[in-house]
């Protein structure tokens, strides 16, 4: 597709991304029939479902229905536990990430994830981005420093913290603290980013600061982002997937979803008739 | 949305009955209205006339008060899928009927203004269209209690036989006027009544396409059988050439 019809320009010359075009995309991510078993319970039962690339995808659903196992899958969060295991395939590059035989730190570090509640190191904020990049990549001080002020400045922090680095991170409000875990995470220069409910510990305003965040990221991450407010996935995502007792019901852009879903069990959720 | 399990916020429920109800009861003041200019027009009662008229502040009172309910509702329930289309459904339907209570009072004085004429003109064909008007009216407002679809699309389909009567009378009033132009005040206001009557059916297909929007989620196709050819209408003198 053409660039003028995906992009506008607006007052101030900036290109915006439009949403009714932005599904359009290849795709980053492909789960095919994906299965996921907690002992002996499933939790994601066949789940097929693309990430685009450069685009946000928003996972909605009630509680239990495999939206963050989903995103635990995707980063082999699920390695940690004996007893958990996956079925099916995530391809990214053509190469199924969920074998065995892939080396899961080097996933980690192409898939990030930033979680509900923030988690800081009880380190400096300097350190907090620093210690990720140190694990995958030898760094001068001076290359070093220059990351941690690209990735603060993407995560939009950097205003704010860029004379207190060599402070405590445990002394950032919740919003900074939520932002340094986003700047943290793409300080490894990742591709795709994983979000599970990034705002629900945070206030209004700092949840806007981070939707706009997103806004900004997607430009070069794909991004997943599980949440419980559907006017968060409404505002954020191009295209959004409901999930509901393991399996995913429908995947639309997000303007179809909430203004005219296909599937009756989808229409109930969205318009708060279950959940 | 009629099929629906209830929400898990009862009085979101309640709210959406309470709209649908505001919009029934707008449709059924209006339904009134078009009966009553109806009799203004072929009973000659200006009783009826006048109470159509009077009826109209009730109208525009209901749509002020519909527009005001919705915004609340936009603003504070943040609606989703079904519930979106309903809510702004009933912010174009409530515009739609308040147009067909205005035409409806324009009828009426018409009426009255008729009363002082003898009109030669038989007024059985616009009884049969007011008749028809009448019909899709209610049609549509029991659709909209019921949130019926299939019903609407009904009605947008029926407005076919209500565009040909429009084009009959069109040309028998211009018929009238030439033969004698004494009949010019009459036949012109009967005119603007028949074309009135034909934009109530407009309003009632538009109504129509709002409601199976609302209740499907899908739009009907821009190609509405339309039949009025008014505008293309070329009535001669007899004898004259082409």
């Amino acid at each position: 597709m053409s660039t003028t019809t995906e992009q506008a320009r607006t007052a101030n010359g900036a290109n915006v991304h439009l949403r009714a075009a932005s599904t359009e995309s290849s795709p980053r991510v492909l789960i095919q029939d994906l299965d996921f078993y907690y002992g002996t319970n499933q939790a994601l039962k066949k789940v097929n479902l693309t990430l685009p690339d450069r685009r946000v995808t928003g996972m909605i659903g009630p509680s239990g229905c495999g939206k963050s196992t989903l995103l635990r899958v995707l980063n082999r969060m699920y390695d940690l536990y004996p007893g958990q295991r996956v079925e099916g395939q995530v391809m990214m590059d053509g190469q199924n990430i969920v074998d065995p035989g892939v080396d899961v730190n080097a996933l980690r570090a192409r898939i990030g994830m930033v979680f509900q509640k923030p988690t800081p190191f009880p380190m400096t904020i300097h350190e907090n981005i620093a210690f990720g990049v140190k694990l995958h990549e030898k760094l001068s001080k001076s290359a070093m420093d220059e990351r941690v002020e690209w990735s603060l400045t993407r995560a939009a922090l950097w205003a704010e913290v860029k004379d207190r680095l060599h402070t405590s991170a445990m002394g950032l409000s919740g919003g900074q603290q939520q932002r340094l875990c986003i700047a943290r995470t793409i300080a490894v220069r990742p591709e795709v980013i994983l979000l599970d409910e990034p705002t629900s510990a945070l206030d209004p305003i700092s949840t806007l600061k981070i939707e706009e965040l997103i806004d900004e990221l997607k430009n070069d991450f794909t991004i997943a982002i599980v949440t419980h407010n559907m006017q968060q996935a409404a505002r954020c995502a191009d295209q959004v997937a409901f999930f509901y007792l393991g399996e995913m019901v429908e995947v639309a852009p997000a303007a179809e979803i909430f203004t005219a879903p296909k599937q009756k069990r989808t229409q109930e959720y969205v318009t708060g008739r279950f959940g | 949305m009629a099929d629906s399990p209830e929400h898990l916020v009862k009085s979101y429920d309640l709210e959406l009955k309470r709209l649908n109800a505001m919009i029934c009861e707008m449709g059924g003041i209006v339904e009134n209205q078009v009966a009553l200019a109806t009799n203004a027009i072929v009973l000659r009662d200006a009783e009826a006339a006048a109470r159509t008229v009077q009826e109209d502040a009730r109208v525009d009172a209901l749509e002020r008060e519909i527009e005001q309910f919705v915004i609340r509702m936009l603003a504070l329930r943040q609606p989703m899928a079904g519930d979106l289309r309903q809510i702004v459904a009933s912010l174009k339907i409530t515009t739609d009927l308040e147009r067909i209570g205005d035409y409806a009072t324009n009828v009426a004085k018409r009426g009255i203004t008729l009363a002082q004429f003898n009109v030669p003109y038989s007024l059985t064909g616009l009884a049969h269209m007011a008749h028809l008007v009448q019909e899709q009216l209610k049609s549509i407002i029991d659709a909209l209690a019921t949130n019926d679809a299939a019903k609407a699309i009904e009605v947008w389909h029926a407005d076919q036989a209500v565009d040909n009567l429009y084009n009959t009378i069109f040309r028998e009033l211009i018929t009238y006027m030439m033969e004698d132009p004494r009949n010019i005040t009459p036949c012109t206001h009967l005119l603007f009544i028949a074309k009135n009557l034909e934009r109530i059916g407009d309003h009632a297909t538009n109504v129509a396409e709002t409601i199976h929007y609302a209740a499907t989620g899908s739009v009907l196709p821009d190609a509405r059988p339309k039949g009025d050819t008014s505008a293309y209408t070329v009535v001669r003198p007899v004898g004259e050439q082409a």
